[in-house]
């Protein structure tokens, strides 16, 4: 695999390395508080890694600033895991990419497979000096903003890949069972293609084989010979396919759009396909 | 310090697919609910024994999902 992917081995062996920063990201912020991978940095996707005034992936300085507190500087390996097969570590990897961060990883298999294999948890937080850290100015380039992508479906410019369940993407659903609608109407930007984000992955929360990830987007006519746009609800779960198309598949135009069907399927007049 | 006892099951719940995933560590039971599609966790509780945590997080995860609607497809 590549070596943006690490293995719960790995971070076993590397997590109390000087120049490496383990860091949570959940889905639910109380888990890193339950117990987590010591020496382990805990991140808050609801306050930490955005801004919390505007819809908007977090600040530059607000990121130099958790950074710097975090114990990393600009040399520092970073290693992201979290719940929920890594949804959010998928999200804050692409923003620490936006940014420029060189070296960003992901623990495969995230918080579950730690907990399943029962390996070593703690409560304490971890005493880290703080560092400098410069971030570049955002690659926007890995981000598809919503005349991108009404450029995309209009024109059919670009590959858009709805990453939702096949529930959300016909409109049976506003939202994942259990969660709060957040938008008004149903259904899916005219022109995507349904590939919902688990299938990248192992019952273990594992990413699956390059083989199989790659032919699970071949036959869906995606093969990294054109732009594509991955979206969700609100760009977190298209955060992980992002990452997989490119990072562990290596497609080279891969946008995600974070604005997602909270922003799309609330916006007047934009055009919805149905089933 | 690690997670005792890992364990998960799927069962239905107000007609929806769900992953009832619990463990313990130290002397707290875990219990997180996922809807199984998409994989998004929805309700959670502790308690003191397995039984307990499973029917607090049970109970949250019904009052949830009660409130998701379906649609026509139309």
């Amino acid at each position: 695999m590549a070596d943006v992917l690490v293995t719960t081995d790995w971070v076993a062996q590397h997590a109390k390395d000087a120049n490496v920063r383990i860091v949570e990201v959940d889905v639910d912020t109380t888990s890193y508080d339950q117990g987590h991978i010591p020496g382990a940095v805990g991140w808050n996707w609801t306050t930490e890694l955005c801004d919390t005034l505007v819809r908007d992936i977090i600040p530059i300085k607000k990121l130099e600033e958790l950074l710097g507190k975090s114990g990393v500087d600009n040399n520092t390996t970073i290693v992201l895991y979290g719940d929920n097969n890594n949804w959010f570590a998928a999200w804050a990897f692409w923003q620490l990419k936006m940014y420029g961060h060189k070296d960003v990883r992901i623990m495969d298999g995230g918080r579950k497979k730690w907990l399943a294999e029962s390996r070593d948890l703690t409560t304490d937080k971890p005493s880290l000096a703080a560092k400098a850290y410069k971030a570049n100015a955002p690659d926007v380039s890995l981000r598809a903003f919503l005349p991108d992508v009404q450029q995309a479906s209009a024109q059919k410019k670009a590959a858009l890949v709805d990453v939702r369940s096949p529930a959300e993407f016909t409109g049976e659903i506003l939202a994942p069972p259990g969660l709060p609608e957040t938008c008004q109407r149903g259904g899916h930007i005219p022109g995507a293609k349904s590939i919902p984000w688990g299938k990248n992955c192992n019952d273990d929360g594992t990413f699956k084989s390059l083989d199989e990830l790659k032919k699970l987007y071949a036959d869906q006519g995606i093969k990294g010979d054109a732009p594509i746009i991955a979206y969700c609800r609100i760009g977190e779960r298209s955060s992980l396919t992002w990452f997989v198309l490119k990072h562990l598949l290596g497609f080279q135009n891969v946008k995600n759009y974070d604005g997602s069907w909270t922003e799309w399927g609330n916006l007047v007049g934009a055009p919805v396909e149905k089933p | 310090m690690r997670a005792e006892g890992y364990e998960k099951r799927r069962q239905p719940l107000g007609g929806w697919e769900i992953e009832i995933e619990t463990y313990k560590v130290a002397d707290t039971f875990y219990c997180t609910i996922n809807n199984v599609d998409p994989g998004a966790r929805f309700a959670r509780a502790e308690g003191t024994t397995r039984e307990e945590a499973e029917a607090r997080a049970l109970e949250k995860a019904e009052k949830y999902i009660k409130q998701t609607r379906r649609f026509s497809t139309q």
